[in-house]
């Protein structure tokens, strides 16, 4: 019997779907199940971990109009400069203290304060609101407390920026490429419809180096350590200085804390 | 059925002409804009959602219109409705299928789309939104079409589309709702920080999808060979009307929460879109336009006199349609991000090609929409001229 187009059809149907059976449904038993143990992975013996990094910005050694650290982390990560605010891609940038601090700053605060521009960065907070929304995983957050950016699953829905309290996040809105003033071969540029941010220098510190802007900056004003260390200095400033985060109340935990 | 589509009138190729030149036109700057990435449209930093979400936001509601033709029909045997439930369906197929092709437009790498299901994540609720709008597709195509090929064939639907139909109904409640959550679960934009943003995604649609679908009907009714019957019609005006009412009332409960509370981070987004902030006023004619438009639109429908008649009706639901397209497709997403989190005031307004690609999603839609109630008219004048054979009437009892 010859079989009618609407059984073959049938069979090729089937067919189709029992390919993509493996695909869609992975036994566990079929999963690659290599544990490495711990210093035995790829990064080299001498990269720095820390169980939660953090980063302390004092802002009474910060100079006023000083960029060092944001032309040290632009220009090691390739970021491009539009020169135009729509399309703007930044890591590192300072706004005014009332605008970093809403509810910290009043009428009559002096004009210290009132000039005083922090530095803001990715928090990398210990409950993100972006790694949470990321329909993808494109965004995640590392067991060191690092919120990373996966540039190559990323689709570009843009929910993460719309996620982060803090405005720490850009977009590709065009090709970054023709735009960055020197490339440094050593770190990735991204490509047109990707969302970036800060990332805490990860592949400095997997070569056992500090990230960029604490090591640029002249003042010593940022310190970066393990906030779970007690013996960290990190630690020691937190304990001894009053600090503040930005937007705490969200309960995001930001990881930037900055002295005063 | 599809040939049915295929055959009309000199009017209708001219329609249809008009929507493929509109998408066309849409289809030429989405490839310019693949090109040059998203920077094309108006979006910035600040401002990283636009047009595209917009209308996403606003048409998850119109497709709301075939749970209050099905809720009444099937859950209360509301006879009136059962020649147009599968309009309504139809128009939530177009409507969705617009909701999917606004979030693909607004991808930044569209290519990747596929990575929400290979790297599914279920605390998304982006990857929620994905999963109830195509199963809410599913459901409408199956429903809509299997209903009207029993109607062509003069038999009553299969037993088994009952439960699917059943099912529809809460999955029209869940598009709403997800889609809400995708605003409403943000810690730091205090815009759509609100529980009533469900609610009000629901109210609103429940008179916007109705409002398209009497236009509808009375468009069909003096074109198109079918008369939905005056009772089924006026009986939608009262929904789009109480739904209208809802709708007002919840942005007043908004209002009044924080303009009295005068909590600044609440306060600030309220006051750049009804009186402008800094200087800046994008949006607030556009607002004040929604408040004279909707509060027109409700004495029109609430008096019965005047809803009766057919002339007045249209224009009522053309406000509505209108005044919720600003409410939703305007007021709600942009002013979302205006003052930004730090406090900058960038202001938002789409490019020419930005708006050429929206208005190249709405002919896709209508395209697929006329080709959809072209087909019901087919079957159903097919039938008996206007009126419906018995065999529909017994549908589904």
């Amino acid at each position: 019997m010859t079989p009618s187009r609407r059984d073959f059809l049938k069979i090729a149907g089937a067919s189709a779907l029992t390919i993509m059976t493996p695909a869609i449904f992975v036994p566990t038993w079929a999963k690659d199940g290599i544990a490495i143990p711990p210093g035995q992975g790829l990064a080299p013996k001498k990269a720095l971990a820390a169980r939660r990094w953090a980063m302390a910005v004092d802002l009474t050694k910060c100079a006023e109009n000083c960029t060092d650290c944001i032309v040290a982390c632009h220009a090691v990560h390739n970021v491009p400069d539009f020169g135009n605010p729509k399309d703007e891609i930044k890591w590192i940038w300072t706004e005014p203290f009332a605008s970093v601090f809403p509810g910290e700053a009043h009428d009559y605060s002096g004009e210290k304060l009132q000039k005083m521009r922090p530095p803001v960065f990715c928090n990398h907070c210990k409950n993100p609101p972006c790694v949470r929304v990321c329909p993808t995983g494109a965004t995640f957050q590392r067991t060191d407390g690092i919120v990373m950016m996966d540039y190559h699953r990323c689709i570009g829905c843009r929910l993460c920026m719309a996620a982060c309290p803090y405005g720490a996040r850009s977009m590709n809105y065009r090709d970054p490429r023709p735009l960055i003033a020197k490339i440094n071969p050593d770190f990735p540029t991204r490509t047109k419809g990707v969302v970036e941010k800060c990332n805490f220098c990860e592949e400095r510190l997997a070569k056992g180096t500090l990230p960029a802007c604490v090591e640029a900056c002249r003042q010593k004003a940022i310190t970066f350590g393990d906030a779970d260390d007690p013996r960290s200095e990190i630690r020691r400033l937190l304990e001894t200085r009053f600090s503040l985060q930005r937007r705490a109340h969200l309960g995001t935990g930001p990881q930037i804390y900055y002295l005063l | 059925m599809l040939e049915k589509a295929l055959h009309g009138s000199l009017r209708y190729w001219i329609w249809m002409a008009c929507l493929i030149l509109v998408f066309c036109a849409g289809f030429f700057f989405y490839l310019r804009q693949l090109d040059y990435g998203l920077g094309i449209t108006g979006m910035s930093r600040d401002v990283s959602w636009g047009l595209y979400i917009a209308q996403f936001t606003f048409l998850v509601g119109v497709a709301a219109s075939a749970v209050m033709l099905m809720l009444p029909y099937y859950l209360h045997d509301y006879k009136a409705f059962g020649r147009i439930t599968v309009l309504g369906e139809f128009l939530a197929v177009s409507a969705v299928v617009m909701c999917i092709l606004f979030v693909f437009v607004d991808l930044g790498r569209p290519s990747r789309v596929m990575n929400v299901l290979l790297h599914p994540q279920p605390a998304s609720i982006l990857f929620w939104d994905m999963v109830v709008l195509s199963g809410y597709l599913f459901i409408n195509i199956i429903t809509g079409w299997v209903v009207l090929s029993c109607t062509q064939k003069e038999i009553p639907p299969p037993g088994w589309v009952k439960p699917i139909i059943y099912l529809s109904i809460p999955w029209a409640i869940s598009i709403h709702t997800v889609t809400a959550f995708i605003y409403a679960g943000l810690p730091g934009r205090s815009f759509w920080l609100t529980a009533i943003m469900a609610p009000r995604f629901l109210a609103s649609a429940f008179a916007s999808g109705p409002a398209l679908l009497i236009l509808v009907c009375l468009i069909l009714k003096r074109w198109g060979r079918f008369d939905a019957g005056e009772k089924a019609i006026q009986t939608l005006a009262k929904i789009v009307a109480y739904a209208l009412a809802v709708s007002i009332f919840f942005v007043l409960v908004e209002l009044f929460t924080v303009f009295y509370s005068q909590i600044p981070e609440h306060l600030h987004h309220f006051q750049y879109l009804f009186a402008g902030l800094d200087g800046r006023h994008n949006l607030v004619a556009w607002m004040w336009a929604f408040a004279v438009l909707s509060t027109a639109a409700f004495v029109i429908l609430i008096l019965p006199g005047v809803r009766r008649k057919e002339g007045w009706l249209s224009l009522a639901c053309v406000l509505v349609f209108a005044s919720l397209w600003i409410e939703k497709g305007l007021g709600l997403v942009i002013p979302g991000f205006i003052p930004s989190p730090l406090g900058a005031i960038t202001e938002y307004s789409p490019t020419g090609p930005e708006i050429a690609i929206t208005l190249g999603v709405w002919a896709a839609g209508f395209l697929l929409l006329t080709v959809f109630y072209k087909i019901f008219v087919h079957v159903r004048g097919g039938t008996d001229g206007s009126s419906c054979s018995p065999a529909v009437d017994k549908m589904i009892q």
